[in-house]
């Protein structure tokens, strides 16, 4: 808030206007930035461990990777500090045949991981407006 | 009639103890998201209280069916709608449904009836990821069981066939941070008040007419919203007005749904001000 402030007195002062508007980072910060994030999906990860509906779509996945991709890919998407590296989500996901019932699984279970993390519910849906359009990539036609 | 409310008791108690027995056995509900089924409206299938949405009955998603089951009762000043039916959803594609209503005419004393067989396809789209609506089609084959008043009243045939395209989309965070939901519904019909005054009339023919729905989220389980149907005027002898409601929807699980709302019916057969109550309760597996 301090540094916003600071910033828009600096951009008044050289004599450009500073319209209040919510800044890009609003909803990495309302995720809890990048610790966060990181207890997102943890959670998300036990969820689909336990989940049998899709537990075998990751047998071949390398966990540690995949999470620290994820919290990269959501640190980016929210607006946070990170610029995501790994493939396009149509790239990653072209040869798995992800359906429908899988693609649901996985969303119920990373809203799971949102409630368990305590993260506000504009922000859960915020982030959810991010996600959804991915469907069309992951999701085999 | 002990009869028939016996019937609904009966009906209501076996629904909640359907949802009891899979909620303590865990039986699988669908893999799509809570809600998404939506409620089931007073012809059946899926949607909201008076209209049918796009979406498919339950929560079946890829090679997965549901069954839903529910009771509605709609009570207004000089009317009671009983409506109870059963539907099937598969793979998030296809719903088949059957309903039956009665409709107490309090002052003749008197019940009208009537059967719905409906069937819905989803040709399009997904309700919360693709960037346009979901669209689905549907028909709902209507038979009356009883036709002495809906022709005394100047009703020319004791069934019909309403087909009806429907759009249905929700927007994430679209509102204060909210979820917000609308369906539109376009109807064409010759029903008079739903088909349970019977069919068309000497010289009127089918009608188009809209139904429009629109819900907020207050959060995953709680939805308020507002629905408005346009209803055909085809009987001479009686007006017959557009439908309203304002809802309120509590979706605690996917086993179990509850829907409560203020309904505006406007004149039904000749008698005005039909404002009242609805309630709808659904149990899903």
């Amino acid at each position: 808030m301090r540094r916003v402030s600071t910033l828009c007195l600096v951009v008044a002062l050289t004599g450009a206007a500073c319209a209040h508007q919510p800044s890009a980072d609003d909803l990495y910060r309302d995720l809890g930035e990048t610790q966060g994030i990181a207890a997102i999906v943890d959670g998300f990860l036990l969820h689909l461990a336990g989940n049998d509906r899709i537990v075998d779509t990751f047998a071949d996945t390398d966990i540690a990777e995949f999470r620290r991709l994820l919290i990269e890919q959501l640190c980016d998407l929210s607006g946070g500090p990170c610029e995501y590296s790994g493939r396009s989500m149509a790239e990653a996901h072209r040869d798995m045949d992800v359906s429908a019932m899988q693609f649901n699984a996985l969303v119920e279970d990373f809203m799971k991981a949102m409630d368990d993390a305590g993260v506000p519910r504009g922000a859960q849906n915020r982030l959810l407006a991010l996600l959804a359009p991915m469907h069309g990539e992951i999701v085999a036609p | 009639m002990p009869g028939s409310l016996l019937q609904r008791i009966s009906l209501t108690h076996a629904l909640l103890a359907m949802t009891l027995l899979a909620v303590t056995h865990g039986a699988a509900a669908g893999s799509r998201i809570i809600a998404t089924g939506g409620a089931s409206p007073i012809e059946g299938g899926g949607g909201g209280g008076l209209s049918p949405w796009a979406v498919i009955t339950g929560y079946a998603s890829t090679e997965e069916f549901a069954v839903t089951g529910f009771a509605t009762r709609v009570d207004v000043r000089d009317f009671t709608l009983s409506s109870r039916g059963a539907a099937i959803g598969w793979n998030d594609r296809l719903e088949i449904s059957y309903t039956r209503q009665a409709l107490d005419v309090d002052p003749l004393d008197a019940t009208l009836k009537q059967d719905i067989f409906g069937v819905k396809a989803r040709l399009y789209g997904h309700l919360l990821y693709s960037a346009w609506p979901q669209i689905s089609v549907g028909v709902q084959h209507k038979r009356n069981r009883t036709f002495a008043l809906p022709e005394a009243l100047g009703a020319r045939d004791d069934s019909g066939i309403d087909v009806y395209v429907s759009a249905s989309r929700l927007w994430f965070a679209a509102l204060f941070d909210r979820n917000v939901f609308a369906n539109v519904t376009a109807r064409r019909t010759r029903a008079n008040e739903t088909g349970l005054l019977g069919f068309g009339a000497p010289g009127e023919s089918h009608s188009m007419v809209v139904e429009s729905s629109v819900g907020v989220f207050i959060n995953n389980h709680w939805v308020v919203g507002y629905e408005y149907r346009q209803k055909p005027d085809h009987l001479a002898s009686v007006e017959e007005n557009d439908w309203q409601d304002v809802f309120i929807g509590y979706f605690p699980n996917k086993h179990l749904s509850i829907v409560a709302a203020r309904v505006a019916l406007d004149e039904i057969a000749g008698l005005p001000d039909q404002d009242g109550w609805y309630l709808s309760l659904q149990a899903g597996f």
